[in-house]
């Protein structure tokens, strides 16, 4: 469970027609697989920084190469077998290996950094940075992620069944580049900055987003289907937001446009009644983010 | 023994000692360089077998932003410059991170693993003037010192358009040894002060707000007390209208002034053996030439200018430059001219430190990358080249990036390889935009300098600018034993093989310091302890007096109290005071 996520369940009375099914976003990969469970062995103290639980880094390993892999606990490093017992042997490729953690992994940050091929899924929750910087393949977490999820990713599928915390698809604090590529779905809700600083890539999130969602935000798609709170498309230049719901405060520095009856954005196509803006123009005159809101969610916009 | 040690049968290069790779052994005794070391202290000396690779004397970096308020301030503002760029303790080392402003540990021990001793921080504000020690004590294995900011200083901007010469100069002596440092550092001369009210300068002869002094008196002023003091350096000047299109013009203007200047180096130090005299003999050291040499009008129709100015340091003898090349890549901008970085600030629209600093300067900072497929940083690259290939005599010539702002100081390989390999430019220049060949000379230039060359690039000259060849910048008998070895072998160095020279100057074979091993092929082995240098500038104690009553009656325009002003010399590793005018 992510400390203190917001779980607005107040249903929005969108006439959204178009809904981007989960389905369409799992992989349809036809490669033979091999399994590596990590069942948690006990309760984790300070948090673990894993980075080295990716298909990449175990491919070629049997489990007790995989157990004999290093993470940092503090100062300290430690195998992974202290923390999780290991079974199976990963495929020869990463992208001919499949990691199942069986439990929870909150306490437990970076699954999957970096991974370019391959499936992680994780059967409760996950720590910071899940699938950060991923390049490839696909991540699955049956519970909530913390916050950072998917920070700068540049290909691939992380997908959050429960609810995500701040900083999802974002770029890394001062930094102007977030998530690149890849698709991040969320069936619940996510927090703060969510595809901060974004390039390209689509996150969609099928619950509501709190504060500064799409801030900085130069490409790609983001779509929330529930409401936000404030600060949608802060000082963004480029690339679109579609929000489903309604915002509770409207960022000033956006332009209607007109009204539309569709939102294209890459290969999605999404319908509905749209208010179509433009902006951030607080600060640059030249900025060329779109923003679309459902009409019948913010009639006073 | 410590510090004793052989460095056998290498190719030395010691352009200070006109010795052009040849053969020989370098010996150094209780950390200095002797003639030979005996049969007894022969035995208990760690030998180096450099057979068949490159010795040269340690890097010296003359111009380095390094420590102080502002690489702070771009440490703080930039935690995605630290977060993939980080390194691990180990027994002997502190962990440390940042790339193009590394934390002070990593800059130290990447300094070193590169076969750099000695490193000099380009500009300290006098009131940062402590902190800047505190950090320069905290860089291990190099020794240090810095240039103090003084061309917007309310004390000597009052003195030099009130035309007394005597209170300007003790101000100046007073000063250097009040903040422990070694140089005068003249940025963007009137204009820093008018920036204050929002404003700058733009020709030499623009008098500034409320002073009512132009960039020409500052410059002619301070270069008289400079060499009046008999200082280690020339006036260190980076010059006004930085980093604008046309900015050349001003520049070749601003060394006109020095001139015709007789240089005087009064320095009580002991003097390392050297065939070439090493005494100063210029009288303006231009920082950072890339950034001041831009032809054209606007970033439209911008050029380089480079060729201008550096045909007028072919045809001169009194001016001294760094190049201030940009190999690509990201950089941290930081100088004490605050109104360039608010232009790069408009134009990037990145996040921006700016500050005022009181009565005496102010600075600013930005992150900034450089792109191959960005036309004008194209342009820079070649112009940064052009600045140490078209000036013909490699003394008037140092190699920088004026890090980090053209880039960081571990892309010095990249530039080294460039200046020796025609090749690697070729290959450069099929990557990036077309300007760098279409709008400079770079591209007409089959110049490709030779392992003496850059010696007297990276070591020899630095160190015989800024007045250190007594000790740093040759293998001369009495100097410091710092030496760099290089797995280059000279007689099968091929320039086209360009990799091999990156991959070797990234890492040196080995770096003595003092002789001692530091650091053995990019592994730091020791740590032994470091000095800082300074003027202590002598003038007469009636001088130093009536100036000081002024400095005291001005001071309640400070936020501190006059006494707690001066840097003592506890914030100093091995404080190594240079003793400048001495009455004999």
């Amino acid at each position: 469970m992510t400390e203190g996520v917001l779980i607005n369940k107040k249903e929005t009375e969108s006439k959204l027609e178009a809904v981007i099914k989960p389905e369409s976003f799992t992989s349809k990969s036809t490669v033979e697989m091999e399994e590596v469970t990590l069942v948690p062995k006990k309760e984790i103290d300070i948090k673990l920084e894993a980075d080295v639980i990716t298909p990449d880094s175990f491919a070629g390993k049997n489990s007790e190469e995989i157990g004999n892999l290093a993470v940092w606990q503090g100062p300290k490093t430690y195998p992974l077998s202290e923390f999780f017992e290991v079974t199976g042997n990963a495929g020869s490729s990463a992208a001919e290996t499949l990691i199942r953690i069986k439990g929870d992994a909150m306490r437990v940050k970076r699954i999957g950094e970096g991974m370019s091929a391959g499936k992680i899924e994780i059967e409760g929750s996950a720590g910071m940075h899940v699938g950060t910087e991923m390049k490839g393949g696909e991540i699955v977490v049956y519970g909530d992620a913390d916050s950072w999820a998917g920070m700068e990713m540049t290909g691939g599928l992380l997908h959050i069944k429960g609810n995500a915390g701040d900083h999802v698809g974002c770029a890394y604090r001062g930094k102007w580049h977030g998530m690149k590529g890849g698709r991040i779905l969320i069936e619940g809700s996510a927090r703060h900055q969510l595809g901060g600083g974004m390039d390209g890539g689509e996150i969609l999130v099928e619950g509501n987003v709190e504060s500064f969602c799409g801030i900085r935000q130069n490409g790609g798609l983001i779509f929330v289907k529930g409401n936000a709170l404030r600060g949608v498309g802060a000082e963004m230049a480029g690339g679109t937001i579609v929000i489903g719901g309604k915002i509770e405060r409207f960022s000033p520095g956006f332009e209607f446009v007109s009204m539309e009856n569709s939102v294209k954005s890459g290969e999605t196509e999404l319908i509905g009644e749209f208010k179509k803006f433009t902006g951030d123009y607080a600060i640059s005159k030249r900025a060329k983010g779109a923003l679309y809101v459902v009409a019948d969610a913010n009639p006073e916009l | 023994m410590a510090g004793t040690i052989t460095i056998k049968n290498g190719y030395v290069f010691d352009p200070l000692n006109e010795i052009n790779g040849e053969i020989m052994d370098v010996f150094i005794k209780d950390g200095k360089v002797v003639r030979e070391l005996s049969a007894a202290e022969l035995k208990n000396a760690k030998v180096i077998d450099a057979s068949g690779m490159t010795v040269m004397p340690g890097g010296v970096d003359s111009h380095s932003h390094v420590a102080g308020a502002k690489v702070n301030a771009g440490r703080a503002m930039r935690p995605e410059d630290h977060y993939k760029a980080n390194l691990q303790k180990t027994s002997l080392t502190h962990s440390g991170s940042g790339y193009t402003v590394p934390s002070v540990y990593k800059q130290g021990y990447d300094y070193s693993t590169m076969g750099y001793t000695t490193v000099f921080e380009a500009a300290i504000p006098p009131l940062e003037a402590r902190h800047t020690h505190e950090e320069m004590h905290a860089t291990p294995l190099l020794d240090m010192g810095g240039y103090l900011v003084l061309g917007n200083n309310f004390f000597m901007m009052h003195y030099l358009r009130e035309g007394d010469m005597e209170k300007a100069a003790a101000y100046v002596a007073w000063m250097m040894k009040t903040h422990k440092a070694y140089g005068i550092k003249c940025v963007n001369p009137a204009g820093v002060e008018n920036w204050s009210w929002g404003k700058n300068v733009s020709s030499l002869d623009e008098a500034n707000i409320h002073f009512e002094i132009t960039p020409r008196e500052i410059i002619k002023g301070l270069t008289e007390i400079n060499e009046h003091l008999g200082m280690p350096m020339p006036v260190h000047l980076h010059a006004n209208n930085l980093g604008h299109p046309g900015c050349y013009a001003i520049t070749k203007d601003s060394l006109k002034i020095s001139d015709g200047v007789k240089t005087r180096q009064d320095m009580d130090v002991e003097w390392a053996e050297t065939k070439i005299d090493p005494s100063r003999n210029r009288s303006v050291y231009l920082s950072h030439l890339m950034f001041n040499g831009f032809a054209g009008t606007t970033w439209a129709d911008c050029e380089s200018g480079v060729k201008y100015v550096a045909d007028y340091i072919n045809n001169k003898d009194h001016v001294v430059t760094d190049s201030g090349c940009t190999p690509f890549g990201e950089a941290t901008v930081m100088t004490g001219d605050g109104p360039a970085i608010h232009d790069l600030y408009t134009l990037t629209g990145n996040k921006w430190s700016n500050t005022d600093v009181e009565m005496e300067c102010g600075s600013g900072v930005l992150p900034f990358t450089y792109y191959k497929s960005n036309p004008v940083h194209s342009l820079q690259w070649a112009m940064g080249l052009e600045c140490l290939l078209l000036i013909n005599d490699p003394w008037k010539t140092i190699m920088t990036t004026d890090s980090p702002n053209g880039g960081p100081f571990t892309k010095y390989p990249e530039i080294m390889t460039w200046l020796m390999s025609e090749a690697f430019r070729k290959q450069t220049f099929s990557e990036c935009h077309k300007w760098a060949n279409d709008r400079s000379t770079l591209g007409g230039i089959n110049r490709e300098l030779s392992l003496y060359d850059l010696a007297i690039l990276t070591r020899a000259n630095p160190a015989k600018t800024i007045g250190m060849a007594h000790r740093k910048g040759s293998l001369g008998v009495g100097a410091d034993g710092d030496v760099t070895v290089y797995n280059i072998n000279p007689q099968q160095l091929d320039a086209n093989n360009y990799e091999t020279l990156l991959r070797t100057f990234r890492k040196a074979e080995y770096t003595v310091k003092g002789g001692e091993v530091v650091a053995v092929k990019g592994e730091i082995v020791s740590l032994p302890e470091k000095r800082t240098y300074y003027s202590e500038v002598h003038v007469e104690d009636e001088r130093e007096k009536e100036m000081l009553t002024d400095v005291k009656e001005w001071f309640r325009y400070y936020t501190l109290g006059f006494a707690n002003y001066p840097t003592p010399e506890k914030y100093l590793q091995n404080p190594t005071p240079i003793q400048v005018n001495v009455v004999r």
